[in-house]
């Protein structure tokens, strides 16, 4: 008995010994915190900015945010993967993603606004359907990529609103046969070169939604947006400005 | 291995430990409910709190238990529009149906979200002057002194001491089992039934950005639960003399916004609102097409307002009352475990 004890003991012995040798031929993994920062042309904007006229448009509409969410999915740094995130800017959630075991040396930097068709799979994402972030069958389904409600002043200065909801644009002209358009995109970073753990900014202009390239009049485009097939892909089009890299920290 | 002394284990009960019985719509859409480590659900501690909930004892007079407001019968709430506590003195706020509030994730109870969870919430109404004006040391020492409850309390909790925490926990326990998820339309989700044409149009209409649009805030067929549980003017006022949320949070733009209410069971819940103001569905309805009221606050989900509404057709109201309907929940009505 007594052996077969000792026995045990040398192999655990031997295979921790080894494992040790093992790990320290590689660079040790590191943690790498992804933080969105919001700002409107380069003023920082955060929860404390919304519910109040103080944002113009390009096409100069004074707008007033109340609401903004949005997904962003397969967010990669190099080999490591999270599968979605929702950012909830007024509740100040999901702003952080942390990623454990990154390797340490150069990794791309990506992700995809919204869902890709494939994962744009109706109901099974729990914590999407908690957060009431779907997309009604009528218009396929799925989720939606951003909720960004808020008011703007019309051209009779008169309060009205605005429901800036981004989903993957469907034409339904014929509602038993609806043809859609995957207006989901990758945002590319590029790539960084770890040495250390690090702090990676994603910035997110928020004007940008209204800009480039194309010039958003919201006195013609504010409500009902999602079943309008081409304001889903102006958006999808003016959302690749919206992000960029910011500083990193390691 | 065990260190306790043979006279302290005689002392211990331990309470059977209770599985939620989650409906499977909940289980495949939604994120677990919430269920405090504090707070475990046992047998014993929701047989209490059941106890607790329809027994006067709780009130300054002996003369309300938490189901004269919340009576199961209409899905936990009353049909008055103002509720009158122990002295006959009504607040300004209508009584609430409670069910499914172990599904409310941001754990803010109360039309303007004040309490900020189900057991902080159930020490409220015990003390309010309006409501069952009692004063929490008198109520523990009433429950202390009376037949059965201590015994009662030592197999829930471990202990013959009586005190507001305990009573609070194992109401909170009860109320985490009132669950209501066996509707018409909840059977159509899970392929046991079929709909009429007109709750299926109605159901379109609830659906449908362009019509309704109600789905943004109380739930869908993968929400199951058929509110957001979050905070919304939704037009019903220019001017608020009740603040709501904003009176809580003290931001003004947080003024005249209430918590969302689930849209099952209104068959049983009028009348409906904070302030009990629409007796029928058909007056919310109408409210939703051509009432709303503009203010600095209201939800921009309420995108019409400048023309009153969503502008709904008689056929889209009918319909869209049919729809609402089919969440009635009978069986939930009729549960016996959930009955004085
Ligand atoms: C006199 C009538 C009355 C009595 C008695 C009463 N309530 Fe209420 N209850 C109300 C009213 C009115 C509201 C809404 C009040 C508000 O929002 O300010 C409410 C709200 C609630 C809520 C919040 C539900 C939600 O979804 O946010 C819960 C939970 C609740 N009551 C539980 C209880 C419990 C437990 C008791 C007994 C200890 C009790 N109530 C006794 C009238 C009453
Ligand atoms: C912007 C979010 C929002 C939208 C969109 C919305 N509601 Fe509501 N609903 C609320 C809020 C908030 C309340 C409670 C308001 C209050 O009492 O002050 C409410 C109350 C109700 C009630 C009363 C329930 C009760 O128990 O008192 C019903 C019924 C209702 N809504 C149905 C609908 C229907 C039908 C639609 C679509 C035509 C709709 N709602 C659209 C937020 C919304």
């Amino acid at each position: 008995m007594k052996k077969i004890i000792s026995f045990l003991v040398l192999i655990i012995i031997f295979s921790t010994c080894k494992n040790e040798t093992d790990c320290c031929v590689n660079l040790s993994p590191i943690t790498v915190n992804l933080k969105f920062t919001h700002n409107w042309n380069g003023v920082a904007l955060t929860a404390a900015d919304f519910n109040s006229f103080k944002f113009t448009t390009e096409n100069g509409e004074t707008i007033s945010i109340e609401r903004l969410r949005y997904l962003i999915s397969n967010i990669s740094i190099g080999n490591t993967i999270k599968d979605y995130n929702l950012v909830n800017i007024g509740e100040n959630t999901g702003s952080e993603i942390t990623f454990e075991e990154v390797n340490q040396e150069s990794n791309l930097l990506q992700f995809t606004f919204g869902f890709a068709d494939e994962d744009n799979i109706d109901g099974v994402y729990q914590d999407l359907n908690s957060a009431s972030f779907n997309v009604p069958s009528m218009l396929g389904g799925g989720y939606h990529f951003m909720q960004f409600d808020g008011k703007y002043k019309d051209t009779n200065n008169q309060d009205a609103n605005f429901n800036y909801h981004a989903i993957r644009a469907v034409d339904r002209s014929d509602p038993d046969n609806l043809v859609f358009e995957d207006t989901s995109f990758k945002i590319d970073l590029g790539t960084i070169d770890f040495t250390n753990n690090a702090t990676i900014e994603v910035k997110i202009n928020i004007a940008e939604w209204f800009k480039n390239p194309n010039t958003w009049d919201l006195n013609e485009l504010n409500t009902v947006l999602m079943p309008n097939f081409e304001a889903q892909k102006l958006m999808s089009a003016n959302g690749k400005s919206v992000f960029s890299l910011g500083e990193i920290t390691q | 291995m065990n260190c306790t002394s043979k006279e302290e284990k005689e002392d211990l009960y331990t309470p059977i430990p209770y599985n939620l019985k989650i409906p499977t719509l909940f289980a495949d859409k939604l994120i677990a409910p919430i269920i405090p480590t504090n707070n475990p659900l046992t047998e014993e501690g929701i047989a209490l709190g059941k106890k607790l909930f329809f027994d006067k004892i709780l009130s300054g007079n002996g003369t309300q238990s938490c189901a004269t407001c919340h009576d199961p019968q209409k899905a936990f709430t009353d049909d008055r529009q103002f509720s009158d506590g122990i002295d006959g003195i009504f607040g300004n706020r209508n009584s609430m149906p409670l069910f499914n509030l172990a599904w409310n994730f941001d754990e803010r109870f109360f039309w303007d979200g004040r309490a900020l969870s189900i057991e902080r919430q159930a020490f409220e109404p015990v003390t309010n002057p309006i409501e069952m004006h009692a004063n929490w040391a008198i109520v523990a020492n009433k429950l202390q002194e009376h037949s059965e409850y201590p015994i009662l309390f030592k197999q829930a909790f471990g202990t013959l001491t009586i005190d507001s925490t305990l009573v609070t926990k194992a109401i909170a326990q009860f109320e985490r089992t009132i669950i209501s998820g066996n509707s018409k339309f909840d059977q159509f989700l899970r392929g046991e039934t079929t709909l009429t044409t007109e709750e299926q149009n109605g159901f379109d209409i609830f659906m449908d950005e362009a019509r309704g649009d109600c789905f943004h805030c109380h739930g869908s067929n993968n929400n199951p639960l058929w509110t957001d549980n979050s905070f919304h003017n939704n037009g019903l006022d220019t001017t608020f003399s009740d603040l709501g949320l904003g009176a809580i949070t003290g931001d003004p733009a947080d003024n005249g916004k209430f918590k969302s209410p689930s849209i099952r069971n209104l068959v049983y819940t009028a009348p409906y609102m904070h302030d009990g103001r629409f007796s029928t569905i058909e007056e919310v309805i109408n409210h939703y097409s051509e009432g709303l009221k503009p203010s600095a606050t209201i939800d921009p989900l309420m995108k019409k307002v400048n023309n009153g509404g969503v502008n709904l057709s008689a056929k889209d109201k009918a319909d869209l009352k049919a729809f609402l309907l089919s969440l009635s929940d009978l069986d939930f009505i009729n549960n016996s475990n959930l009955q004085e």
